[in-house]
């Protein structure tokens, strides 16, 4: 047996063992989710044995390093583990900002203590993160951020307001762009902190959305008292280390509204408008919408394939991530027309039982985020045209 | 198999490139159109295919041909879409030889696949009407004594004016919709009761309607099965599609490409018009778009080779996907060069004109729509 076949059948029991059956079905909502941190509390005992389990072992990052607690994986160990989750529906341990933004960012960025310092809290859970981005005035001219960081000693002193941070009033930490500078070109005044949200003058407020929830928050900063250890990279070095984040997410959003994830459109649109005597969709406007969105569909997650592929073989993503962002959340935009289409008012009920409390009503309100969050699909397209395209800017 | 293709099918795809920039250009297409050329193919640039071995490229070696696989024929396709040549690639060395492939007997291979291989023409004589649609067969064999006389037409037949031989799809039983009691042939071009008409199409590329009146063939010309040629048929219908897909998929990139350049080119308002916001979104729109098309064609192609039980399903992805996009990108195309765009001087048009013939082939945008969903249940 080889190295990766008894590493696999290594795993495979592992997951067996460890993995409660009640942890083997889909969730049902955020709700099911562990999220971690100061604050986080499980659900069940199931939840709480699988998440040690996973956590115990450094799987709930399995390719980080093992020196600060991560897994040690190599790539193909990482994804044999994956598929052999993915082979009994575990549901992932640990979700986590930390895992997917800021553990990157460090493991690129941060020195060696902070490496130390805080990766192997985002392993274990022990303590949650969110991000401080966005701004009032600074969405898609995300440089233009205004939020200031003033030398005072050994510490920077925090002001200005944060807005779009998910999660912030359950968050323990925040990783926040802030102005060091306001000198020479803007992105380059930019610098990278991270700040205790339970620090003197940090408050939060949620923000309601159209759906009617409030995953995020605002995020105020008042004379906020940041140690400059707490600085990610160099001072004025922010704006690099928030690209490669963004980049990151972008990707993770492209994958994330991976149409293989959903219900097959036509198994719900055949059950919500029903067959006609010839064995064709009764509505046949609909049946047109849903060939097109699933072709889409099919070649999108062929295409996430081929770029796969192609960085196997050498050559980078780079800007195409532009390009993965932009048409899957476009996509994932249309296949919620076409379900409140296809369910027509049974589609709107916004509570009760009878509706799910809403659930699909709230999502597809909630997609309309998908292509404005992470960078909208305008600034993909400008992304694709300068970089890709390279057509002259204005 | 990954999504990408081999050296060996990138050195294929290269060469093919070169070749065809060097002695089969837009100029080439021109001067056939110009001179009114009876066929709007170069034989000399056929002959010279066909010694590089494109014309038997998926022909096995036992039978005279490379024995490459289809991704490497669609690598080759796709070239000549950018390139606009008119050969008998598509007609005779993709389609013709697939179906021999498939329904032929052992002495009906060696005979007409080493042929299609040396670089004569066979041309499928499938369509009888003006939209794609295999199983109205009304063309009719009946037997007599030791053969069958074949009464009727068919239209659109590609290369069918210079066409050594047919493979004519005729209705040996059941009634004229129906897949059942269709049975193929192939028959000698001088067979006596053939007659040609050519038909010069917008792409300026010419094909032949034909009319069988009471053409008499032996039985050893029957291809495959009595009443069950639909079956194979179909199956190199959808190889078709494939291959115009991969073709459309060099006529949607060499158009997008020529679109881009001209973009950064042309001044107006004292600024070159890429650099208006309005233009480049549209184009950053195609680049998304093109790439779901090359993904979709890449999937098809390699369907073809691992005997995929999703063929039908791909083909139809694929030529739905192009025909679309193919449409979207030359009309851009036309619309971004502006009024030298509706300049016959100007080659974006010809890439305008020529999709829409490859669109229509096989299969247009619709037909493939509706048989992707039937496919999928509903």
């Amino acid at each position: 047996m080889s190295a990766l076949e008894s590493f696999k059948k290594e795993v495979g029991e592992f997951l067996d063992q460890n993995c409660p059956e009640s942890m083997r079905q889909p969730m049902k909502s955020e709700d099911d989710a562990y999220w971690g941190g100061r604050n986080g509390s499980f659900k069940n005992d199931d939840q709480k044995s699988w998440f040690e389990a996973m956590a115990a072992k450094g799987w709930t990052t399995p390719e980080w390093p093992a020196e600060y607690g991560g897994g040690g994986l190599s790539k193909d160990e990482a994804r044999i583990l994956k598929k052999e989750m993915a082979k009994r529906n575990c549901r992932t341990p640990l979700l986590s900002f930390g895992i997917w933004m800021l553990g990157p960012a460090l493991l690129k960025f941060g020195s060696e203590e902070q490496k130390h310092q805080y990766l192997p809290d985002i392993i274990n859970g022990k303590i949650r993160w969110c991000q401080g981005y966005s701004e009032p005035n600074a969405g898609s001219d995300l440089a233009s951020l205004a939020t200031s960081a003033t030398t005072v000693g050994d510490n920077y002193i925090v002001n200005g307001q944060k807005v779009w941070t998910s999660y912030a009033d359950q968050s323990d930490m925040i990783f926040a762009l802030t102005r060091t500078s306001g000198e020479g070109k803007k992105q380059q005044g930019i610098s990278f902190l991270l700040v205790d949200m339970a620090a003197e003058g940090v408050s939060t407020r949620p923000i309601k959305l159209i759906s009617g929830k409030s995953p995020f928050c605002e995020t105020f900063f008042d004379n906020v008292k940041v140690p400059k250890a707490n600085l990610v990279g160099a001072e004025g070095g922010g704006w690099s280390v928030a690209k490669y984040l963004l980049t990151h997410e972008r990707e993770m959003i492209g994958e994330t509204t991976d149409p293989s994830a959903m219900i097959p459109l036509n198994v719900s649109a055949k059950k919500d408008i029903g067959m006609n005597a010839d064995g064709k969709l009764a509505d046949p406007v609909m049946r047109k919408e849903v060939a097109e969105w699933e072709i889409d569909g099919a070649g999108f997650l062929f295409t996430i394939a081929r770029l796969k592929d192609e960085m196997k073989a050498g050559q980078p993503i780079g800007a195409k991530s532009s390009f993965l962002k932009y048409y899957g959340t476009e996509l994932n935009k249309k296949k919620y027309e076409l379900h409140l289409t296809n369910k027509g008012l049974d589609s709107l009920g916004w509570d009760g039982e009878q509706y799910e409390e809403g659930k699909l009503a709230r999502m597809f309100c909630r997609t309309k985020g998908n292509s404005i969050e992470g960078g909208t699909s305008e600034v993909q397209l400008n992304i694709i045209s300068k970089r890709i395209l390279e057509l002259p800017s204005e | 198999m990954g999504l990408v293709i081999t050296e060996e099918q990138q050195l294929l795809k290269d060469s093919a490139k070169d070749y065809l920039k060097e002695n089969a250009s837009i100029a080439l297409m021109r001067k056939l159109r110009d001179e009114n050329d009876e066929n709007r193919f170069s034989p000399a640039v056929w002959n010279a295919m066909a010694e590089m071995g494109w014309a038997g490229l998926i022909i096995p070696e036992a039978y005279g041909g490379m024995g490459f696989e289809y991704v490497g024929m669609g690598q080759v396709l796709e070239e000549t879409g950018r390139s606009l040549t008119s050969s008998p690639l598509l007609s005779s060395a993709l389609i013709s030889a697939t179906l021999l492939n498939l329904a032929g007997d052992q002495s009906q291979k060696e005979k007409y696949l080493a042929a299609i291989a040396s670089g004569k023409i066979i041309s499928l004589a499938s369509e009888e009407g003006s939209h794609h649609n295999p199983k109205k067969v009304q063309l009719t064999a009946k037997k007599k004594g030791d053969g069958f006389i074949l009464s009727g037409s068919k239209n659109y037949v590609l290369d069918g004016q210079v066409a050594d031989h047919f493979i004519v799809s005729a209705r040996t039983a059941g009634h004229s919709d129906s897949p059942k009691g269709i049975s193929l042939f192939i028959v000698s071009a001088d067979s006596a009761g053939i007659s040609k008409t050519s038909a010069t199409l917008m792409d300026s590329r010419v094909c032949a309607h034909l009319s069988f009146d009471n053409v008499a063939v032996s039985t050893d010309h029957l291809l495959g099965e009595l009443d069950k040629g639909y079956k194979p048929l179909q199956k190199t219908l959808d190889i078709a599609a494939i291959g115009v897909s991969a073709e459309l998929l060099g006529i949607i990139q060499e158009s997008f490409d020529r679109t881009i350049s001209y973009l950064k080119e042309r001044r107006q308002f004292d600024k070159i018009i890429g650099s208006f916001q309005a233009l480049q979104h549209r184009a950053a729109d195609m680049y998304c778009e093109i790439e779901i098309c090359k993904s979709l064609v890449i999937k098809a192609l390699q369907g073809i080779d691992e005997d995929s039980f999703m063929l039908p399903a791909l083909a139809s992805m694929a030529k739905s996907k192009c025909c679309k996009i193919a449409q979207l990108v030359t009309n851009e195309g036309v619309q971004m060069f502006g009024g030298i765009g509706m300049t016959d001087d100007e080659d974006i048009g010809l890439y305008l004109k020529r999709a829409r013939v490859a669109m229509e082939l096989y299969g247009n945008y619709n037909y493939h729509l509706d048989r992707f969903a039937t496919l999928n249940g509903y």
